[in-house]
């Protein structure tokens, strides 16, 4: 199943469940995009298309949920939702601790997230670390069909503001789907990080695409004789530290992958949780990090190769978490 | 006995509206006594808030609504407690009418565990369950309000939502993403513009190319209202009501009205306007005094009976007041309460150090 295939079975399964569950933004009923089918199943008062008008929507899509509905609130894609940050962060994250949590705000943006191809700067970013800082969010980075159908259901039920963020370059990507993963009442916990592959040599933390890369490069490395463990951090908040810890204790090597801005970043914040909890005594490296370089996302294919990490890095980077150079 | 009033002729002025609201106003003895006295008690209770804060009891921001008691006053005496409002940070009267308590305002005001939102909102963030706040980002609340309609469409309920913001919001870019969606989908929004002439110290000419708030809706029918004249806003609103649910869509209204403190607790409001200004507005225009004219004309009560209902208001208030304040302060572990709903937190929570975590 794609993941494009997977959302669209989250929304429609749970749009069939509860009745207060819609899904408003740009095109997502009659242009001929990704959710032809919901229309038709479920009418214009449950699949609304919205004028290009991100703050406004994203606010009414906020305003819907404290009067007790569960909006699917899609953008474009997240980089237009820069428009919309402070609906976001300031009425959908903090309404429920400002009001003593008299009023909770169940509500889910998604769309798509972090480097596109060819696409430049303004439309080729990770806002992971953005609204991860924020408590209030719930943000959730999936990578498999499997992740997307389990998380987004499970978001869509959560009594919290949930920030999706899917991969643009991942939807039409191909992934098996397990028994449980096709029923309609699976869920997968938002806040559990999941280990992909287990290994004893070295622990990769990846997300979103990145696990993609994360395995190829675990599969090389295997060839060398090299274990490498990687997790799919599903959950960017609640961040799952215990599941890396465990590893760490065991590999007693971390290397984190992102395709984020390095700055403050998801392995800048894993490294800074690392280093303060118990984990650092077993740690026989330094927490390497893997990222996105740290320029706005050039045009030109050459250019933009080198702003994103892809497998061999990974395996390179691996490799120098072991002291190997060869 | 309910009994016709005639409006002055300059109460209100349309836009793209086919006739005003009715100017003969139907009234009775026992609402306008309400009003006055519930007018009467809502600046008290502002005026506790300005003391408690020059006692340096109460922190931060905090926005006082002295001189708009009509808005929030008129508009509850129009509507029922199903329909539903959302409003910027000055939020105080309409906390108390919609449902809250003077000693929940203040006590949130205050910080503590009495307040209505436990003292973690503040002046700007208290609830009810038919009212949404209270939001500090100046003009956030408008969309937001829209949603709220477009859920009470959703969910057919026949109610009207309004969506309450200020002259100094108004040029706000999302204030008309708001109008359009709210427009090209027949929601039953009230757009409300409490228009106070100054955005903190910028007056409506220096700040709005078309200081006619009402007009600015586009397609959007739209109703100025003198702000001043509770009779009027209460006219004004039970007709927006009744257009709102009526299946109209949305209207935009415009109160025309008047602060008489500064923008919040530390401007003192008089760099950018003239203190005869005020002290115009003040003894020709104060809604307080207004309403208690009409009564004394109307020969509903005499000005004694009057005192008595604001000696009451008093009282009441210094009630309220002293019990907010021997309300403790809230709960240690309310720091980690609310950030998520209630037993959906993750594992823990950071707090300033690695050992300051709070466990769920």
């Amino acid at each position: 199943m794609t993941v494009r295939e997977a959302l669209n079975a989250a929304m429609e399964e749970e749009m069939l469940r509860d009745e207060s569950v819609f899904i408003m933004g740009e095109e997502v009923a009659r242009y001929n995009g990704a959710y032809k089918g919901l229309l038709d199943k479920f009418g214009e008062k449950r699949v609304v298309d919205t004028p290009i008008t991100e703050m406004g929507f994203a606010g009414l899509a906020v305003g819907a949920a404290l009067a007790g509905l569960r909006p699917i609130c899609e953008f474009m894609t997240w980089n237009f939702a820069m428009q919309a940050i402070d609906q976001i962060v300031n009425s959908g994250g903090k309404t429920y601790y400002m009001s003593g949590g008299n009023v909770p705000c169940p509500v889910v943006f998604r769309g798509p997230n972090g480097a596109a191809a060819g696409v430049a700067a303004q439309h080729s970013q990770d806002y992971s670390a953005w609204y991860g800082q924020v408590p209030g969010l719930k943000v959730v980075s999936p990578w498999s069909a499997e992740d997307c159908k389990g998380l987004l259901k499970s978001a869509i039920r959560d009594p919290n503001p949930v920030v999706f963020l899917e991969n643009e370059m991942l939807y039409g990507v191909s992934f098996p789907m397990s028994e449980a993963a096709l029923r309609d009442d699976f869920l997968l916990p938002i806040g559990k990080a999941k280990v992909e592959r287990e290994g004893s040599d070295v622990t990769i933390v990846a997300h979103s695409k990145m696990v993609t890369h994360s395995l190829e490069a675990a599969e090389l490395l295997a060839k060398e004789g090299i274990k490498a463990e990687v997790i799919n951090l599903r959950s960017i908040r609640p961040l799952d530290i215990d599941t890396i810890k465990k590893s760490v204790k065991k590999t007693n090597r971390l290397v984190t992958v992102e395709g984020g801005f390095p700055a403050f970043g998801v392995g800048s914040e894993i490294c800074a949780q690392i280093v303060e909890s118990e984990a650092f005594d077993y740690l026989d490296a330094p927490v390497e990090r893997v990222t996105g370089a740290d320029v706005p996302t050039p045009y030109a294919k050459n250019l933009e190769d080198l702003a994103f990490p892809d497998t061999p890095l990974i395996v390179k980077v691996a490799k120098r978490a072991l002291y190997r150079t060869n | 006995e309910p009994f016709q009033v005639k409006l002055h002729e300059d109460s209100f002025h349309t836009y793209r509206l086919d006739a005003p609201p009715n100017f003969e106003v139907e009234v009775t003895k026992d609402m306008l006594m309400t009003m006055y006295k519930e007018m009467s008690t809502m600046r008290r209770m502002e005026m506790a808030a300005d003391a408690l804060y020059k006692a340096k009891l109460i922190r931060g921001f905090c926005h006082l609504a002295i001189g708009q008691e009509a808005i929030a006053v008129g508009l509850e005496h129009a509507i029922t407690k199903q329909d539903l409002v959302i409003t910027a940070y000055r939020c105080h009267p309409f906390a108390v009418m919609r449902g809250g308590t003077i000693k929940g305002v203040i006590g949130e005001l205050l910080g503590r565990q009495a307040g209505m939102s436990n003292g973690k909102g503040g002046s700007m963030h208290i609830f009810t369950p038919n009212f949404f706040g209270g939001n500090g980002i100046v003009g956030a609340q408008v969309p937001v309000g829209a949603g709220i309609a477009f859920a009470a469409k959703y969910q057919e309920k026949p109610i009207a939502t309004f969506a309450m913001y200020g002259d100094g919001a108004s040029n706000q870019g999302q204030v008309f993403e708001a109008f359009n969606m709210a427009k090209l989908w027949n929601l039953p929004c009230v757009f409300v513009c409490e228009n106070n002439k100054y955005g903190m110290g910028t007056s409506a000419e220096r700040s709005s190319s078309n200081t006619q708030y009402y007009t600015r809706g586009d397609k959007i029918p739209g109703l100025q209202v003198n702000g001043m004249d509770i009779i009027a806003v209460l006219q004004a609103c039970r007709f927006a009501k009744n257009w709102a649910v009526s299946g109209n869509g949305p209207l935009v209204m415009e109160f025309v009205t008047y602060r008489y403190g500064g923008h919040s607790m530390s401007d003192p409001g008089t760099t950018y306007r003239t203190r005869e200004e005020i002290q115009r507005m003040r003894s020709t225009q104060d809604p307080i005094r207004g309403l208690q004219h009409y009564i004394e004309e109307w020969g509903l009560a005499t000005e004694e009976e009057l005192k008595k209902l604001d000696k009451q208001a008093k009282a009441e208030v210094d009630e309220a007041v002293e019990e907010a304040k021997a309300s403790p302060e809230p709960k240690i572990e309310d720091l980690w309460t609310d950030i998520y709903y209630k037993g959906t937190e993750p594992p823990f929570m950071r707090g300033r150090e690695r050992e300051e975590v709070h466990y769920y």
